[in-house]
């Protein structure tokens, strides 16, 4: 008889499933995956040891390169991590708009992972309508921080500047794609002021996710694709580490914005949803009802920053810079925008870890200062790295096929698996 | 719970096994002896007045120039996070390793499955070694790597580049050729400098 062997078959880093740089060896009887043991680490920059030799406040923009896809909620628990150093108090109009983008980027996350997942499975058409939405929330980035992606905009003590009064508009282009009225549409719901474009579009978007569901939700191929695939029980959840979605996929309700509540999340009117079966199906509805729940957080906050004025950002001017205005004019606080700038702040000797309610999962600081202008050391704890460890139990006894799904599952971003 | 009934019931359940207990900014903090680790481990996660059901985070921590010398106990030390899911708490356990030369510890992978990559980045980055770990291979460092890069004795700007070679027509390693470069010095101020 023939000596059958097992057949080792590298998944990646050249594949268009392997969302980047995923090298994956997979031990496979047949299509049914014995092993799978990913080699990750293509993308390790060293963020870690590069926030050692910067200070705090430089530091901060490395944050947005680690998942870059939701970019301000890594920068969330960095700030925070800060602040819980310093013991800072951070005025609650900063923590209404931290709390609001926060939301705005799990919906462009899990926009994106939609998309993505769609297009790992075979759903093709998804992805272009994630995008439309993702569009718009990009125009909120950039109004407000000037940049679409990497935008530093929260910072030790609050947030960069408050909300622009007026949105960015489209103008007509010199090789003319859209007619001058065309143009005028496309403006129309950016006439008012930031606040105003983000309530309209959060009563445009319940009819978006609804739109995603016809297309994805009862459609056949897709569940064939995800029912049943990657079951996890809620107590081996826990022991392998998975967080966020993965862990309410299976059926526990623990959010961190509602367990230990930061910012002003207790405020908030919102559900957790969570997931029965724990498979790959379950965990597309928990996030699918995430962005309808993020939506609501989001029309609370821009109730309440519509009536609420305030200040955005401490006044201490050893964390954050005094306004153009007042350097201008005020030795000290000239002093104080010099020291800032070139020494940076000196943080109180400690430790501490701050996590949030990250998209992907629970998205950990660990930072530990000496009392220098620079942290002695910073550990960042990625959800995607806990995840991806867990793929070898997963996909173990399911097909190749499968495996693509719980990548999809997964939400693999690998700016913050390998930092 | 409370901090102060996690206090109380971490000293009462870890009893001699415990180093130390504090407490800063609202984070409790346990410090282990490595003898100890495997067994507090397997207590924190069962006992049912503490239930640590999950392993957030494990990272390695190199204190050799903490506050520019000051430093005098061991050099290499573990950090644990854990998360009680059920009593809706945290803890940071550290333990620090006895050797500075050859910091050994025991695996924890067989208590939370996850601690696996984790303890594969700890080695990879600062050199601790596992006993009892399954497959202590290097993560996120390149398959040959020389040397663990979160010391601080190993240089920001690492010590081999790679790049390709016409000549021999492929990838060869070469000495770095940058210099490195610190635009703002690190500076320790005294206490209470500057009001």
């Amino acid at each position: 008889m023939a000596d059958i062997r097992n057949y080792t078959l590298n998944f990646g880093p050249q594949h268009p499933a392997a969302h980047g740089v995923l090298r994956m060896v997979l031990e496979l009887d047949g299509e049914v995956v014995q092993r799978a043991d990913p080699h990750i680490g293509l993308l390790h920059r060293g963020t870690e040891k590069l926030a050692e030799h910067k200070t705090f406040l430089q530091a901060m923009p490395y944050m947005d390169r680690l998942d870059y896809v939701s970019m301000m909620s890594n920068e969330h628990a960095y700030v925070m991590a800060v602040e819980k150093l310093l013991g800072l108090e951070v005025p609650i109009r900063a923590q209404y708009i931290r709390v609001m983008f926060d939301e705005i980027t799990r919906i462009l996350n899990h926009l994106l992972w939609l998309g993505a997942h769609g297009l790992d499975v075979g759903a093709m058409t998804i992805f272009l309508y994630t995008f439309r939405e993702r569009e718009d929330l990009m125009d909120c980035y950039e109004a407000v921080s000037g940049a679409r992606l990497h935008a530093a905009y929260y910072r030790p003590g609050g947030v960069y500047r408050d909300l622009p009064d007026t949105m960015p508009q489209y103008e007509v282009a010199k090789m003319k794609v859209h007619s001058a009225k065309a143009v005028t549409d496309l403006n129309a719901n950016r006439q008012g002021s930031m606040l105003d474009f983000i309530d309209d579009f959060t009563k445009r978007f319940p009819a978006c996710v609804d739109e995603y569901e016809t297309l994805l939700t009862d459609n056949r191929i897709w569940k064939q694709r995800t029912v049943g695939i990657g079951v996890v029980t809620p107590e081996r959840a826990l022991a392998l580490g998975l967080t966020g979605p993965m862990l309410r996929g299976s059926g526990l309700a623990w959010d961190l914005r509602k367990t230990q509540p930061y910012e002003v999340y207790d405020k908030m009117d919102f559900d957790i949803p969570v997931g029965v079966e724990g498979d790959c199906y379950d965990r597309y509805l928990v996030r699918i009802e995430e962005m309808r729940q993020s939506n609501r957080i989001i029309k609370q906050c821009v109730d309440w920053l519509r009536v609420n004025p305030g200040p955005v950002i401490t006044e201490n001017h050893k964390v954050a810079p005094p306004s153009r205005s007042n350097m201008k004019q005020n030795m000290e606080e000239l002093i104080h925008h010099f020291k800032l700038f070139t020494e940076g702040m000196h943080v109180p000797e400690g430790e501490c870890y701050a996590a949030v309610e990250h998209p992907k999962g629970e998205f950990g600081i660990y930072m530990v200062s000496d009392g220098a202008n620079k942290p002695y050391r910073l550990k960042i704890r990625a959800p995607g790295f806990a995840h991806m460890a867990a793929m070898d139990e997963m996909a173990r006894g399911h097909m190749i096929a499968d495996v693509v799904a719980l990548m999809g599952t997964f939400d693999i971003v690998f700016g913050e698996i390998d930092r | 719970m409370k901090l102060e009934t996690l206090k109380q019931n971490l000293q009462a359940v870890l009893g001699d096994k415990l180093v130390k207990l504090s407490e800063h900014v609202g984070q409790i903090v346990v410090e282990i002896s490595p003898v100890h680790w495997l067994e507090a481990a397997r207590t924190l996660r069962d006992h049912p007045d503490l239930r640590f059901e999950q392993l957030t985070d494990l990272c390695g921590v190199d204190y050799s120039t903490y506050g520019d010398g000051r430093w005098q106990g061991p050099r290499f030390c573990t950090v644990v996070h854990l998360l009680s899911v059920s009593n809706n708490c945290r803890v940071r356990v550290k333990i620090f390793a006895a050797d500075d030369d050859f910091p050994v510890l025991d695996s924890v992978t067989d208590i939370w499955p996850v601690a696996n990559w984790f303890e594969r980045e700890a080695f990879d980055m600062f050199g601790i070694i596992f006993t009892g770990h399954p497959d202590l291979r290097r993560i996120l460092c390149d398959y040959g790597f020389i040397g663990h890069p979160f010391r601080k004795d190993f240089p920001l700007s690492g010590n081999v580049e790679m790049r390709y070679d016409p000549e021999q027509r492929r990838v060869i390693y070469q000495p770095v050729s940058i210099e490195p470069r610190e635009l703002t010095p690190r500076i320790v101020r005294e206490e209470n400098y500057g009001g």
